[in-house]
């Protein structure tokens, strides 16, 4: 793991949500949310289907807009749509955001452009590795399994080392060994003073992963609880190598 | 600088991918080419007599390859999410747009340089002329600019192929009429004072209101 960049506001929580309500016409999906992940804290998010987990994740990321309530990464106000504020957060959801025609390397360094990542080559190199891709790295996306997009559409969200990372689902479609080196991945991540937000529908995956779980249920954080070291055992194959 | 920087990376992006697969550039050509054969047959006109119609046909064709192209050029970062991950990056809705209006015009004069040609002995155009090219640069900015802001709106809908021209044609009527009266000037091979004084100045105006127009309107559909 690479030295933690410089965090700013380090000083209050990493992501703050507040009042956050929304709604699909006349189908409230969020009713004002409330929750807050410090530094060097994962939280893993909790629901049913349909609770409205990924659309607080987008919203967070600031990909959909909320009807009321503010968010902020890293103490910068998302809802006020500055695009700089947007290389805070790393995102990943359902959808890879990679294009099938371009290769493993060539997704990543259109994205380091964008980002406007110093020392891109290096960085991605970095990545690659991480994500266990490097003998695959010029091969076009479209060859690879559906594990290894999921692999590289990880290294795509922490490419420019954003202050915080939104998760969807991070391990749907990863086999048992992918999903411990992810655990492996997001306790440096936490250990480097960064913030994460996932979600998943598998209790064990969540519990042996994170510091707080929190239950969305009714478009409210229904529970908020910190992650025991007992829960964490139930879980705890998936941080160990398989 | 930034804007054009985030503006070019897409751009390029959209570049590199059509190398690539070279879907939009195909598909488009093989239907122009199917336009100006179905126009020269259906017309059924003696040789050397579709000269009067000639600009209009050349100027529907464009139209509608014009639509197929900035269609599949948007429809591409539907498949893997990928209008998500430009909508994340740090730079303004402005550069998005921007990158994939140039992409989309960069296809689109691809395709008119490579089909002006077959156009000519098809539809008989008597001359090809500098002044032609200037006007069709023109108004190929009008296109791409309109068309790569409908289809960012229409690509979010289920009826996105329908959508697109319902939307387009209406709004690029002007460039379509000045494109087309400055083609039969042009193609006239006669004095182009009008295309100089008249139609080009109305293409340029027409192509600032849009890439004024377009790009901040873009940017209030795609916040969030």
């Amino acid at each position: 793991m690479r030295a933690t960049p410089e965090l700013p506001d380090a000083g209050g929580p990493a992501i703050v949500a507040a009042g956050i309500r929304k709604d699909y016409g006349d189908r409230a999906v969020l009713r004002g949310v409330d929750l807050t992940v410090g530094w060097g804290e994962i939280a893993v998010l909790f629901g049913a289907n349909g609770a409205g987990k990924t659309t607080l994740l987008r919203i967070l990321a600031g990909l959909t807009r909320a009807d009321a309530g503010t968010t902020h990464i890293a103490g910068r106000p998302m809802h006020r749509r500055g695009h700089r504020a947007r290389r805070l957060v790393g995102f990943a959801g359902h959808q890879t955001m990679l294009y099938s025609d371009l290769t493993c390397r060539e997704n990543l360094a259109f994205y380091a452009r964008l980002y406007g990542i110093r020392y891109a080559g290096r960085r991605i190199e970095e990545v690659l590795a991480q994500a266990n891709l490097s003998d695959r790295a010029n091969r076009r996306v479209r060859t690879l399994s559906h594990g290894m997009q999921k692999r590289l559409a990880m290294a795509r969200a922490v490419l420019h080392e954003p202050a915080a990372l939104l998760l969807d689902e991070p391990e749907s479609g990863l086999d048992a060994e992918s999903v411990a080196a992810l655990g492996r991945f997001l306790r440096d991540w936490a250990a480097s003073g960064r913030a994460a937000l996932l979600t998943t529908h598998s209790a064990e995956v969540g519990l042996a992963w994170a510091d707080r779980s929190l239950m969305l249920a009714g478009g409210r954080i229904e529970s908020d609880v910190a992650v025991s070291d007992g829960d964490r055992a139930e879980g705890g194959w998936y941080n160990e190598p398989v | 600088m930034e804007l054009l920087r985030g503006a070019l990376t897409v751009a390029w992006k959209d570049v590199r991918l059509e190398l690539r697969s070279r879907e939009v550039i195909a598909s488009a050509l093989v239907f122009g080419l199917i336009v100006v054969v179905v126009f020269n047959f259906g017309l059924n006109r003696a040789p050397g007599s579709l000269a009067p119609v000639a600009p209009g046909l050349l100027w529907v064709a464009y139209a509608f390859i014009g639509v197929l192209a900035m269609n599949r050029a948007f429809t591409r970062e539907l498949e893997h999410g990928g209008l998500d991950g430009l909508l994340l990056a740090p730079i303004s809705r402005d550069a998005v747009f921007l990158g994939k209006m140039l992409g989309s015009l960069a296809f689109m004069l691809v395709i008119e340089a490579i089909l002006l040609p077959v156009f000519a002995v098809m539809l008989d155009l008597p001359t090809l002329s500098p002044a032609l090219g200037l006007v069709i640069l023109l108004a190929t900015v009008g296109f791409a600019t309109v068309g790569t802001f409908f289809a960012g709106i229409a690509v979010q809908t289920r009826s996105r192929e329908i959508l697109l021209p319902v939307l387009f044609f209406p709004v690029v009527v002007p460039v379509i009429i000045a494109a087309v009266e400055a083609s039969a000037l042009a193609l006239q091979g006669g004095p182009m004072t009008a295309v100089w004084t008249r139609w080009a100045p109305l293409l340029l105006v027409f192509d600032a209101l849009y890439l004024v127009i377009c790009p901040w309107i873009f940017g209030f559909v795609f916040e969030g």
